[in-house]
């Protein structure tokens, strides 16, 4: 930006101060498109145009119209036209963003326990085919399906090109599917629910000639999702002999641990924050 | 000039080599400490304490020959039993340790036999080890022998184990990925309590650390001491004081040790948990069986119990940490310690870890965690 300024003072000081010639810019220009500044006066003079990523130089004609390519119009942003003959004139405009051609769309978390309160997320960021973020208002329409049901379906207008949503993940496990629709153009995403922590952790016992087997009954979050296998789950017995611990993954829902003891014992168990029943097995007869 | 030089070069190893051979052995009363001196040892022990220390020297020099020699016969170990307890087997943390120095206390001695307390130091690739070993010596002849007993090796069957882990692999998109569509979280990992306390070598920070996640994380948890200006004191981390890789919903202790900083000074603590995502198997299961508070041979209270490998899958390096709790529940210190021996499949072994005799009162219930270390992974 300093180096645009440097660059208009040292163009208006070069030039001195006069009023030969006038250069007229359009009230609004489109991203990518051509366009045109009309000029008055007579004769030749050098014209400069500054814009987002660009500085251009050419020698003009005063009077006739200068032609702006569609190629120095691709950026979107404030543009400075500045017109240099006995003395130099400049005007400025604004082009704006192009008709949405793509959709930036993030979600978050890519990973969500089943049934909690607004813990999805999305934004999505209409741009032009230019890679201009649309600033004016459009409707952008997210929806959510798990499976073959859908959990929402949202019609949000853009704020300086921004549209969100913030809702609560489903009630089950499974891929949640997320789109984002503008007219023509889509994004989808894929948030995954889990199980959320253990509900109801039981366990049962039984005691063989090596020890006691201790299990748990299939380990399911409040919902009735399976809890998935490798959740660690502890399984303490204290007795007599002292206190004994196994960390034992879930496979096929189900925690499983050989604990040697031989008098009476008793067994708790936990997974994470969460604590299960308590099993009182007796000693070995 | 050309004369004088070898002369006295020549006279002053002789003299050390007597002072060597008459010293390191005849250490009698108070505690006697060894370290090795090559080309010297195998004298005649004449007293218990030059006996173990001769014995030691030999050990500290891998000369297993001399070692076994200087055993009473009494003792019930084969050369080979005796060796491979000292040098280690199937690349357990003996395997790679070497006895740097030794302390030998007297705790009783007759005519007849005498009973030495043997303070092994070892160094290791986890940080030095300290050992304490109690000898029984005989005095057999005109020297005293030590009673060597073997130690139980757990000897595996040949065997079967069918093991259906479960596993959690990785997979990275592709470079030409969108933006934003392909993106994984880390796993959401807790700090479910901390505690600091002050004790002898500093301040200590611990608690634990829960993965509430359902994938596997790699966890770190750093601590930074901030002084009553809200600056920096120091900031450590939990370095081996914790199970770096917790599975879905393992709880872990972690410690962070500030060594010679006083909590005096620290008017707040800030914790910072790194996490990442990993491959992770869920495999070995190692059960911590028969748990037990009791004092040792020193009178310290350690915690006691056996390490039960439930998988088919040699543990090269087990590493215990415990966490210990007060009567409301709040995490009053964490230690840890490695077991020395490999932990073969469906094998047990012993471990011990000490906990500060300050807290050992307090302490009302405790919970054990195995963090283990195996070639096959590595």
């Amino acid at each position: 930006m300093w180096t645009r300024n440097i660059c208009i003072v040292g163009v208006l000081s070069l030039a001195g101060v006069g009023v030969a010639q006038e250069l007229r810019v359009p009230a609004s220009v489109t991203a990518g498109e051509e366009t045109a500044i009309s000029t008055t006066g007579n004769g030749k003079a050098t014209f400069y145009l500054l814009g987002p990523g660009l500085a251009n130089k050419s020698e003009v004609s005063l009077g006739e119209e200068i032609h702006l390519r569609s190629q120095d119009l691709r950026n979107a942003g404030d543009y400075l036209a500045i017109l240099c003959a006995e003395t130099c004139r400049s005007s400025s405009f604004y082009v704006t963003a192009a008709q949405p051609a793509g959709l930036s769309f993030l979600v978050h978390p890519s990973r969500v326990p089943a049934g909690m309160g607004e813990a999805v997320s999305g934004v999505a960021l209409p741009f032009d085919q230019f890679h201009n973020l649309v600033l004016d208002p459009v409707t952008v329409n997210f929806q959510l399906t798990a499976g073959n049901a859908s959990l929402l379906s949202r019609a949000v207008r853009t704020q300086n090109g921004v549209a969100w949503f913030r809702t609560n993940s489903g009630k089950s496990a499974g891929k949640l599917q997320i789109v984002a629709t503008l007219g023509a153009v889509s994004s989808s995403r894929a948030v995954q629910q889990v199980a959320a922590d253990p509900c109801n952790l039981r366990i049962k016992g039984l005691r063989t000639p090596k020890g006691i087997v201790v299990e748990t009954d299939p380990v399911r979050d409040c919902s009735g999702n399976p809890v998935p296998d490798g959740t660690i789950v502890t399984f303490s017995a204290a007795g007599a002999d002292g206190r004994s611990t196994v960390d034992a993954p879930i496979k096929q829902g189900v925690a499983r641990a050989q604990i040697e003891a031989s008098g009476p014992q008793v067994i708790s168990v936990a997974s994470g924050v969460v604590m299960g029943n308590e099993l009182r097995v007796g000693g070995q007869p | 000039m050309k004369v004088i030089l070898p002369i006295i070069l020549v006279v002053v190893t002789a003299g050390l080599m007597v002072l060597a051979v008459f010293g390191v052995g005849q250490a009698s009363g108070g505690v006697a400490t060894g370290s090795v001196m090559p080309g010297l040892g195998g004298a005649k022990a004449v007293t218990p304490e030059g006996a173990a220390t001769n014995f030691l020297t030999q050990v500290q020099r891998r000369d297993w020959g001399r070692a076994y020699a200087a055993l009473s016969k009494a003792s019930a170990v084969d050369q080979q039993s005796f060796t491979q307890e000292w040098t280690g087997s199937n690349g357990g943390l003996r395997t790679f340790s070497s006895l740097e120095k030794f302390d030998v206390r007297p705790m009783h001695a007759t005519d007849a036999d005498a009973d030495m307390r043997v303070r092994l130091h070892w160094t290791t690739p986890v940080g030095p080890v300290e050992e304490v070993r109690d000898f029984h010596l005989n005095h057999e002849g005109d020297s005293w022998k030590i009673v060597w007993h073997k130690m139980q090796m757990a000897s595996v069957p040949a065997q079967v184990v069918p093991v259906t882990y479960l596993r959690w692999d990785l997979v990275s998109g592709g470079a030409d990925d969108e933006w934003g569509s392909h993106n994984v979280d880390a796993p959401r990992v807790r700090i479910i309590s901390m505690n600091a306390v002050d004790s002898a070598e500093g301040s200590v920070v611990m608690g634990e650390v829960v993965n509430e996640d359902t994938i596997p994380a790699f966890v770190n948890v750093n601590a930074t001491l901030v002084d009553a200006a809200g600056n920096p004191i120091d900031d450590e981390s939990s370095f081996d004081k914790i199970a770096h890789i917790l599975l879905p919903k393992q709880v872990s202790p972690y410690r962070v040790d500030f060594p010679k900083i006083s909590l005096k000074n620290v008017k707040n603590v800030r914790m910072d948990v790194k996490v990442t995502l990993v491959p992770a198997s869920a495999d070995p299961v190692i059960g911590v069986m028969n748990q037990k508070l009791d004092p040792d041979a020193q009178g310290k209270t350690v915690l006691r119990g056996e390490l039960l490998n439930q998988s088919g899958q040699t543990v090269n390096i087990p590493h215990v940490i415990a966490s210990f709790y007060d009567n409301t529940g709040k995490v009053v210190w964490v230690a840890d310690g490695y077991v020395d021996r490999a932990l073969l499949p469906q094998s047990t072994e012993p471990f011990a870890v000490e906990i500060p005799k300050s807290l050992a009162g307090k302490v009302q219930n405790f919970h054990v965690l195995v963090n283990q270390y195996s070639m096959e992974k590595s």
